[in-house]
């Protein structure tokens, strides 16, 4: 028997008066999977991933996640999914230890689950020296760390990473990548969307979108082999002159 | 509830670490009721005088000597020239202009009748209005006087005399700080309840932490809740630090119960908070939010009857005020400072407020969004 997809879009648009900014796409995306939406900026990435997380009504096209309708059960998604955005979004005026605590908190956690993953996390992270620091004064690396793990904190089905390592070194990209790995091995499905075409490499399967279309879906091999491209750089090169809109 | 433990714990966390929210909550009151009290003034003193004696003669000088002896003149000219009085007018010097004719005297006592002319810089409107008043007032004293003096007073005065006799119920000293420091609290808890609630919100739409949480499964009311009340307590304890200052530095004490103000005062926050989320949700960045706020308690507290009687104003103008929370709250504080109402005096005022609460917040839950269309 065939697993059903915890992600699967049908068609799936939105409009902004005449612009149509995702237009029509369908995809699948299996448990466990590393899943890569690829594209240059205002290709549509971080509209579609909107409409995924319940926060962006469709406008018209259908999707679940998780199970769940992204039109009426948007409250069930969001129990089972976890996000990360553009904008670094925990709360610079609280500590470590109180923002990781008040995330966990709102996803209904208890005490002693938060208070004992805590400690896990930090150790991990080598943070147990900034725990009660405000999270303002640490380096933007530790930051966007440190936000993967509240956004997974709460152990959802699905993680959605909207441009995650944006701004940060090569050697916390890699460290970045690690715990992505780590956190699909637990059997989170990460989607994850960058403009870095080497992170593109680490996915399972990579989209490529072009101006609000999907143009290619594949492993990052067949792509390569599609497009006889030695590099997904070379892939997306190939792909994006096609778009007639301009970046943002 | 457990949701809103954490996100009440998380609100007050950051309000008192910043810097700023502390300073509103604790310098503002204080510097609200330490000055505006003074400069929220009825009484006009030091009114500036020239006066233009072309009589020179007894009564002339007792004149003079009489309105300055008031108190609420300052003499700036003593002249005999009415275009040097004027002079001084046109160069601020002077507010008013008391023209004595010559034979002033002459005509008081020979023909019982005599004419003072008055020139009155009107710029000021209260200025003048009232400096004429109290002139008039100083001017009938004396003419008594004089006639005391000259006429022999028959057995039955031809005149009847009526002797009013005023009695202040409520502030018997007219006190007009009695009138107007309950009346500063009140613009005092709506200042910093609106701007704080409407400013909170709309701080986390720009650094983006709103998002974050409109993509967890918290509620829209826990949110909402999670925003409200902690700035519901922090409004009542302005309202305690400002009756406390009160008290302190102006020994008003209610003369009817705490309780009655607070629980009007709890009624009254919510629909305040409510507008402030209300402003929240419709703006995008903290300058919208701050000019939106700035704007809609500028008309609120204007036309809320602090500074100027309701019974006053245009008719439309009372009409806005019946819809208008500041009135109510202006009028409960009076009554319960001055007056000792009761609750049960002002039940009509808390159920007043308690509907617009109940509005504002109801339109502020419908328009706040977890998600975008």
């Amino acid at each position: 028997m065939i697993e059903q997809p915890i992600i699967s879009a049908h068609q799936l648009t939105k409009r902004f008066g005449n612009f149509t900014a995702v237009n029509a796409i369908s995809f699948e995306v299996q448990k466990g999977e590393i899943f890569g939406f690829l594209g240059a900026n205002g290709a549509g990435k971080t509209t579609a991933m909107r409409m995924l997380c319940g926060l962006s009504i469709p406008t018209s096209g259908t999707a679940t996640v998780a199970g769940f309708d992204v039109y009426k059960q948007t409250e069930k998604i969001k129990k089972n999914i976890g996000y990360m955005s553009q904008k670094f979004s925990l709360y610079e005026d609280l500590t470590v230890k109180e923002n990781i605590r008040f995330y966990a908190g709102i996803y209904g956690k208890s005490d002693e689950f938060i208070k004992e993953k805590t400690n896990r996390l930090l150790k991990q992270l080598h943070l147990e020296s900034e725990a009660n620091k405000l999270v303002g004064s640490l380096p933007l690396g530790w930051k966007q760390k440190l936000a993967f793990s509240a956004a997974v904190f709460h152990e959802p089905q699905i993680v959605f990473l909207d441009e995650p390592t944006g701004g940060v070194d090569p050697v916390t990209r890699r460290e970045f990548w690690n715990m992505i790995y780590e956190a699909a091995a637990s059997g989170i499905t990460v989607f994850v969307t960058t403009h870095y075409m080497d992170e593109a490499e680490y996915c399972n399967r990579v989209t490529i979108m072009v101006d609000g279309r999907i143009e290619a879906l594949d492993t990052p091999s067949a792509l390569k082999q599609t497009y006889h491209a030695a590099t997904m750089n070379d892939v997306f090169l190939h792909l994006a002159r096609k778009a007639n809109r301009n970046g943002d | 509830m457990r949701t809103l433990k954490f996100l009440l714990q998380k609100e007050f966390r950051q309000i008192f670490r910043d810097p700023a929210i502390l300073r509103v909550i604790f310098v503002v009151p204080i510097l609200q009721l330490l000055l505006l009290p003074w400069a929220a003034d009825y009484e006009v003193r030091n009114i500036k005088l020239a006066i233009v004696d072309h009589d020179h003669s007894d009564y002339s000088r007792r004149l003079t000597s009489k309105v300055t002896a008031s108190g609420y003149f300052q003499l700036d000219q003593y002249t005999d020239s009415y275009n040097t009085a004027y002079k001084e007018i046109e160069k601020d010097n002077a507010d008013i202009i008391i023209v004595i004719p010559a034979h002033f005297e002459n005509d008081l006592v020979h023909e019982s009748e005599a004419t003072v002319f008055f020139a009155i810089n009107a710029i000021n409107g209260v200025k003048a209005g009232l400096g004429s008043s109290y002139l008039q007032s100083i001017v009938r004293d004396f003419n008594s006087e004089v006639r005391d003096e000259w006429i022999q007073i028959p057995r039955f005065s031809p005149d009847i005399n009526i002797d009013v006799r005023p009695n202040n119920w409520y502030n018997p000293l007219m006190n007009y700080k009695f009138f107007m420091v309950p009346g500063i609290l009140v613009m005092l808890v709506t200042i910093v309840g609106s701007f704080l609630t409407s400013l909170n919100i709309v701080k986390e739409k720009e650094i983006g932490t709103i998002e974050q949480i409109n993509v967890t499964p918290v509620k829209k009311y826990h949110f909402i809740l999670g925003k409200l009340i902690p700035f519901w307590i922090l409004g009542l304890l302005i309202l305690t630090i400002g009756m406390f200052i009160a008290w302190l530095l102006y020994d008003i004490v209610p003369v009817g119960s705490f309780f009655t103000i607070y629980v009007f005062a709890a009624v009254y926050l919510l629909a305040v908070l409510g507008f402030g989320l209300l402003i929240s949700t419709f703006s995008t960045s903290q300058q919208q939010a701050m000019l939106a706020t700035f704007f809609l308690f500028m008309v609120f507290i204007l036309l809320g009857g602090l500074y100027t009687p309701i019974e006053s104003m245009p008719l439309w103008a009372q009409w806005f005020t019946r819809f208008n929370p500041v009135t109510y709250f202006i009028e409960v504080m009076r009554l319960v400072v001055l007056k000792g109402s009761s609750l049960s005096d002002i039940s009509t005022h808390i159920g007043i407020v308690f509907l617009f609460a109940v509005m504002v917040n109801t339109w502020a839950v419908f328009s706040y969004r977890k998600r975008n269309a």
